[in-house]
């Protein structure tokens, strides 16, 4: 449906189904993109790369490991401000070898210059990889994204989800006509010089506006999306995209904050909460580059306590989300208290009984900052 | 200057912060005119980028991208799919361009899996024989004997103690149609081999040998000269393997009338511990055996038709 002229994908658990259904449809006919079945992932956002800069659409996806041997093309790509667009099948990173999901791979890539989306359900996948291109290559933007789904869990899952028509897709994502600097022999420009001292501040400092200044046309995107595609299926997506999905928060005292898939189970131990007469609500991170400040700050505004549910950890710190919601409550000078629960790594599940804990651990101010549920 | 045989139109501009007696940029003007206009120019990391494009300027007047050290061949593969699904891969040839450091050793993974892919584009390597940006550090592509940074002659230490590595039929072997070693003591030669690459289809090598007077401590007007020298003395033979068949070119088709090889170390300081303070008359004999041995070697197999 996105059409992109150049794929560019080395296989790699979890992410293999999408290489190989890509290779079927190339096989048969179904899509007209040009697909190199590179040696590494390296070379797959190499490639990628090369051929934003010569003015088509390029895809990649990968995986952990994958992703890692990629960290450093992805700086090249984003501060080339190439609109490449990635799917991330989140799988933990080694040593142990781990095949199983958690956020540590795209969470380590956080401040590579990507935008980075989180989907909880297959349908948000499909919706968020419309929607990345559009995004990235609005001409305001002009920078990579990765859409982040977790592995097996949202990879290798049977689940209903609505397929947009084609003709509308098309409408809200036309072919890509780039207008911004490409290879083309009739109007030479050299891309990717050497910034020295005197001029590599000035481009790194636009970058990071244009990352910053994303966060508008996410949210313009967001709406139109769901102004033209409404809700097909109750329940598995929001009915209004936004930065955050917030769920049973209005009178909420004890908030859980969480992205990708884990947040299925929380709403389910939300709505027992509820029935108990609890006032807990969630409020899930879909946007995470750049960071949504504003629709964070409103979103926890009132809540006294806040559990923040993360499936990625700096060893010797603590989780991101954690870090950057902490210093966020400093800024609103919110007193409310707040509690980090590693959850989930390597693929551990995370047991509607671990919530129902956190629940309680964070409502009876029990354990200390970090704690590990497993 | 124009050269006989070459095109006088330039797309490398003079400017570029290059040292002086560079043959590597002197390289980059004969690949852009074998190029031409209508092409798109992949580019290492590499002495060649950090000259050529101090932000906001640049030496370039070809379209020309960079990446990172080790991906030219990747995101040549890019390119060239990019180009490909516009419909232009017929009129706009892709030339990735790499020192040895990329080519011989971090970027050598993506150049074979590019040549496995068959890809259609030129490679072309400036071989000067050592990771020269970053201060003469030693490479794959480094000789036997040479001193370098990293490879230092010391008491106990004769310099790079490894042969070069033989990209030209590692490269061969991928199935590439064509794969040339050529001097920038030759232009015409060089020329023709970077021309006749950037024509054939498929993933095509040239592999020119391009002196460092900086990193060789060679007096910087005599860059050129010790490039033909490498030719005359066989420490680069100059020769093609065209669909497999090796084809030696006449500057490299008599091993017995080659100059001793020690008129090519002499000149060069990378070599001075071979002569001084006592002459290493072992490691002298050896490397003379082996350009010898290497240079009949080639001239064999292209006498039984191989």
């Amino acid at each position: 449906m996105i059409k992109p002229q150049v794929i560019a994908a080395y296989p790699i658990t979890p992410q293999t189904h999408i290489v190989e259904k890509i290779s079927e449809y190339v096989a048969n006919g179904e899509i007209d993109s040009q697909y190199i079945r590179v040696e590494s992932e390296f070379a797959a956002i190499s490639a990628c790369l090369g051929a934003e800069a010569t003015g088509v659409r390029a895809y990649t996806s990968t995986s952990s490991q994958g992703l890692a041997l990629m960290f450093e093309v992805l700086y090249i790509v984003s501060g080339m401000r190439l609109p490449v667009g990635m799917t991330v099948v989140n799988r933990a990173l080694s040593a142990p070898i781990n095949i199983w999901n958690d956020h540590q791979d795209s969470m380590s890539c956080r401040d590579s210059g990507w935008i980075q989306l989180y989907a909880e359900t297959a349908q948000e996948c499909f919706d968020l990889t419309l929607m990345q291109y559009k995004i990235s290559e609005n001409k305001d933007v002009l920078l990579p994204s990765m859409v982040c789904l977790d592995g097996f869990t949202l990879s290798h899952v049977y689940e209903p989800f609505h397929i947009a028509d084609e003709k509308d897709v098309r409408d809200f994502l036309p072919d890509y006509v780039p207008t911004h600097a490409v290879l083309d022999p009739e109007q030479p420009l050299t891309l990717g010089p050497i910034g020295f001292p005197s001029h590599y501040m000035e481009l790194r400092s636009a970058q990071v506006r244009a990352m910053e200044g994303s966060i508008k046309v996410i949210e313009n995107t967001f709406k139109e999306f769901s102004d033209k595609f409404p809700v097909q299926m109750k329940g598995n997506r929001p009915e209004k995209y936004f930065h955050v999905e917030e769920y049973r928060m209005d009178d909420a005292e004890i908030a859980f904050v969480a992205l990708g898939s884990v947040c299925g189970s929380i709403k389910d131990v939300v709505d027992e909460l509820r029935k108990n007469g609890e006032k807990a609500g969630l409020v899930k991170i879909i946007t995470y580059r750049p960071f949504p400040r504003d629709a964070l700050k409103k979103a926890l505004k009132n809540v006294e306590k806040i559990a923040v549910l993360e499936k990625a950890v700096s060893p010797g710190g603590n989780g991101p989300v954690f870090e950057e919601l902490s210093s966020l409550l400093y800024e609103m000078k919110s007193c409310a208290q707040i509690r980090n629960y590693i959850v989930g790594l390597g693929g551990r599940d995370v047991k509607l009984d671990h919530i129902r804990k956190i629940y309680e651990m964070t409502k009876m101010g029990v354990g200390g900052r970090q704690e590990w549920m497993f | 200057m124009a050269i006989m045989g070459l095109p006088e139109e330039e797309y490398f501009s003079c400017g570029h912060r290059a040292c002086a007696g560079c043959a590597c940029a002197t390289a980059i003007r004969w690949i852009t005119k074998a190029a031409g206009k209508n092409s798109i120019l992949v580019e290492a990391t590499g002495c060649i980028e950090v000259v050529s494009t101090p932000y906001p300027e640049t030496a370039w007047k070809l379209p020309w991208i960079h990446g990172a050290f080790e991906n030219p061949a990747a995101i040549a593969s890019g390119v060239s799919a990019a180009l490909k699904s516009r419909g232009l891969a017929d009129k706009i040839k892709v030339v990735a361009l790499g020192g040895d450091g990329s080519t011989y050793d971090i970027g050598f993974g993506h150049l074979s899996g590019a040549f496995e892919r068959g890809e259609d584009f030129t490679y072309v390597c400036y071989d000067n024989e050592a990771y020269m940006n970053t201060g003469i550090q030693r490479s794959g592509a480094t000789p036997f004997g040479a001193s370098t940074t990293t490879s230092p002659a010391g008491k106990e230490s004769i310099g790079k103690i490894e042969w070069k590595k033989d990209i030209m039929h590692i490269l061969a072997a991928h199935g590439s149609p064509y794969v040339a070693s050529a001097s920038v003591g030759y232009p015409q030669d060089a020329f023709r081999k970077l021309r006749k690459a950037m024509e054939t289809k498929g993933p095509t090598f040239v592999n020119l040998f391009a002196s460092c007077p900086t990193g060789w401590r060679v007096d910087p007007a005599k860059s050129i000269e010790v490039a033909k020298l490498a030719v005359e003395t066989g420490a680069v033979p100059l020769y093609e393997i065209i669909d497999g068949k090796h084809v030696v070119n006449p500057q490299s088709k008599d091993a017995s009338k080659l100059k001793p090889i020690e008129d090519y170390l002499k000149v060069q300081g990378r070599y001075s511990h071979l002569f001084k303070p006592v002459r290493r008359e072992k490691e002298l004999a050896m490397i003379q055996e082996r350009v010898k041995q290497n240079l009949q070697h080639l001239i064999d197999l292209s006498a039984k038709g191989f």
